[in-house]
């Protein structure tokens, strides 16, 4: 009994980089703990990923088979994992803050009477207890906290994507598959995904950028992405924009950047208007670097800058994009 | 016939605070509230009342109940809901509930939830500003043993269920369910709507619902934490900033791009 037990998530190209970043932080809790670390993969493409997943860290793979888990419906997925942990009976389930992890987290902890942290970004063993740390940020990203489990029950911990580097994948490591077959009830499945539609966007995903350009509410209107647009084509990278930009109808929210919406780690990122709100620095504070151009000195985004110009974007930007085009160009 | 809807909603501090007002008690691990600015709804609640309207607004709804557990509730932040066009306010109100855990706060806005008793669509937002845990609503479905939808973008009633598209960051699913239901939403839905005159005089006439934990069976024993907070802190940044200056603006956004190509950054 015990052990950690690892959420996999499986997409079309196979195990998703989640699940090789979850499997890294549970070997380092296996480091302090000793417990093994086992993963749960879900559906038919299990079996193709498992030696993958051993490679990275697991000795054990729950590959759980059931019709109902080939499409995502989260009800099946959340009675697949329940299934594992009624036979694993885990002392730390680990599971990713992605679209699905982030139901799945607080779901299966109340189904199992047990706490659970999410948005983590870091998990530890504490050496007296042999109980989990988890640290997450709180208040928009305006303070950390760090929360124990008390009691003796399962530790659910929702790992923010790229909070722990994967490892090196070492395919001279061996590990166990166990087959699971819940035999799982189709009525449980009660909310239907029915269909996703995806909004297509041109150039450099925003995600995968190098460069990125965000725009905050101090650059006035709709009308100054344009210039937005412009040096991010120039300098090859993408644009992106705070929540109140978005919510305010100047950009569409798939645009968004901050702790509700994407995640950027841009070798440069150059915010205009941004005052760098906790919110919104939740989401891009793993840029490489980060300029900032504020009319305000004492906006925040200057305290998270490596480079910063005071002043007006109407007058700042201009020359910066003709400059940066001549440097490119030359 | 329209349906009936609870909103679950949490009084937060603004998170609008300026950083510099931002402060935390290490003796206590409480945040420190800042002088002078009084507490809010919960945006994404506020979204989340928003979604409810807007089906009224179509015709599909009978009663908007809003809901609440906490303590120290500024009655002029809690009413906002109905000044925005709800039509009833239940708070739970109490010492022993002010400092809960999401697991004991999801137990008591269940048993809330089953003291008001008919319902057929349970909002939440998606995550409170405080704590972002983003899973007292999913609680509130698996201890009611409902259905659950987060992050909903837009909502649409009709047959005895309920079509929502759930929002992802690059574009929406669509997800079906029957009611009764709870439903989380998200700021993509929409600025909530402003309460106008005529909503706050019907909300001062209003008197909320004051329920305490023994009203609705809540012990000690139900409220116990799964989660223990040992730690709060503002972390520190050693980060330095080189501000460039230049002759005018102008010339310091050309010097800008100057030092970034020396750094190899272009």
């Amino acid at each position: 009994m015990g052990g950690i037990l690892v959420f996999g998530e499986l997409g079309p190209d196979g195990l998703q980089s989640i699940t090789a970043e979850l499997l890294a932080a549970a070997r380092s809790l296996n480091e302090s703990s000793g417990d093994e670390v086992a993963v749960a993969l879900l559906g038919s493409g299990a079996d193709a990923v498992s030696q993958e997943a051993i490679s990275l860290g697991a000795d054990k793979v729950y590959s759980v088979q059931d019709p109902l888990l080939e499409d995502v419906q989260i009800e099946a997925q959340l009675a697949g994992i329940e299934a594992v942990c009624a036979q694993a009976q885990p002392s730390v389930v680990l599971v990713g803050r992605t679209h699905l992890g982030r139901d799945i987290g607080p779901r299966l902890a109340f189904r199992l009477g047990v706490g659970v942290a999410q948005d983590c970004l870091e998990v530890a063993v504490d050496s007296g207890t042999g109980r989990l740390i988890a640290t997450r940020p709180v208040y928009g990203g305006n303070a950390l906290a760090r929360f124990t489990f008390p009691g003796d029950g399962a530790q659910i911990v929702v790992l923010r994507p790229k909070a722990v580097e994967p490892l090196v994948a070492d395919s001279s490591r061996t590990g166990e598959v166990v087959a699971v077959q819940p035999a799982l009830d189709p009525s449980i499945v009660r909310a239907r995904l029915v269909e996703t539609v995806r909004q297509e966007s041109e150039g450099v995903r925003l995600e995968d950028a190098p460069v990125v350009i965000g725009g905050g509410r101090g650059i006035g209107g709709a009308e100054a992405f344009e210039m937005l647009e412009e040096l991010a084509r120039v300098m090859g990278g993408a644009v992106g924009a705070t929540r109140a930009v978005c919510d305010a109808g100047w950009i569409d929210h798939s645009y968004q950047v901050g702790l509700t919406g994407k995640t950027i780690t841009p070798d440069i990122y150059i915010t205009v208007g941004i005052s760098g709100a906790s919110q919104h620095m939740a989401g891009c504070s793993a840029s490489k670097n980060i300029v900032a151009i504020n009319r305000d000195a004492d906006a925040n985004i200057f305290k998270a800058a490596t480079y910063g110009v005071v002043g007006d974007w109407k007058n700042v930007l201009p020359s910066f994009l003709e400059t940066v085009r001549e440097l490119i160009n030359s | 016939m329209g349906i009936k809807i609870i909103v679950c909603v949490k009084q937060v501090m603004d998170p609008e605070t300026p950083a510099s007002a931002f402060k935390v008690d290490p003796d206590s691990n409480k945040v420190t509230p800042a002088q002078g600015i009084p507490p809010v709804v919960n945006g994404f609640d506020e979204n989340a009342v928003e979604a409810a309207l807007r089906l009224k607004d179509n015709g599909d709804v009978d009663k908007i109940t809003v809901i609440s557990v906490g303590n120290n509730f500024v009655m002029d932040v809690m009413k906002k809901p109905l000044s925005m066009g709800a039509d009833e306010l239940i708070l739970v109100q109490d010492d022993s509930v002010s400092d809960l855990d999401a697991f004991a706060t999801a137990t008591a806005l269940a048993k809330t939830i089953e003291h008001v008793g008919e319902y057929d669509l349970i909002l939440c937002g998606r995550q409170a500003s405080d704590w972002d845990q983003a899973h007292v609503a999913m609680g509130v479905a698996e201890l009611l043993n409902l259905p659950c939808i987060s992050l909903a973008q837009k909502l649409d009633v009709a047959g005895g269920g309920i079509t929502v598209q759930r929002s992802l960051t690059d574009g929406y699913e669509v997800v079906e369910t029957k009611l009764p239901a709870v439903v989380t939403v998200t700021n993509e839905l929409g600025e909530p709507r402003y309460p106008n005159l005529r909503g706050i005089m019907q909300a001062s006439r209003k008197t909320p619902t004051i329920l305490s934990p023994a009203d609705l069976s809540l012990d000690a024993d139900a409220l116990a934490p799964k989660l223990a907070l040992t730690e709060l802190f503002i972390p520190v940044s050693d980060q330095k900033v080189e501000i460039i200056e230049g002759e005018d603006e102008a010339d310091a956004g050309r010097k800008l791009a100057l030092r970034l190509r020396e750094e190899k950054l272009i």
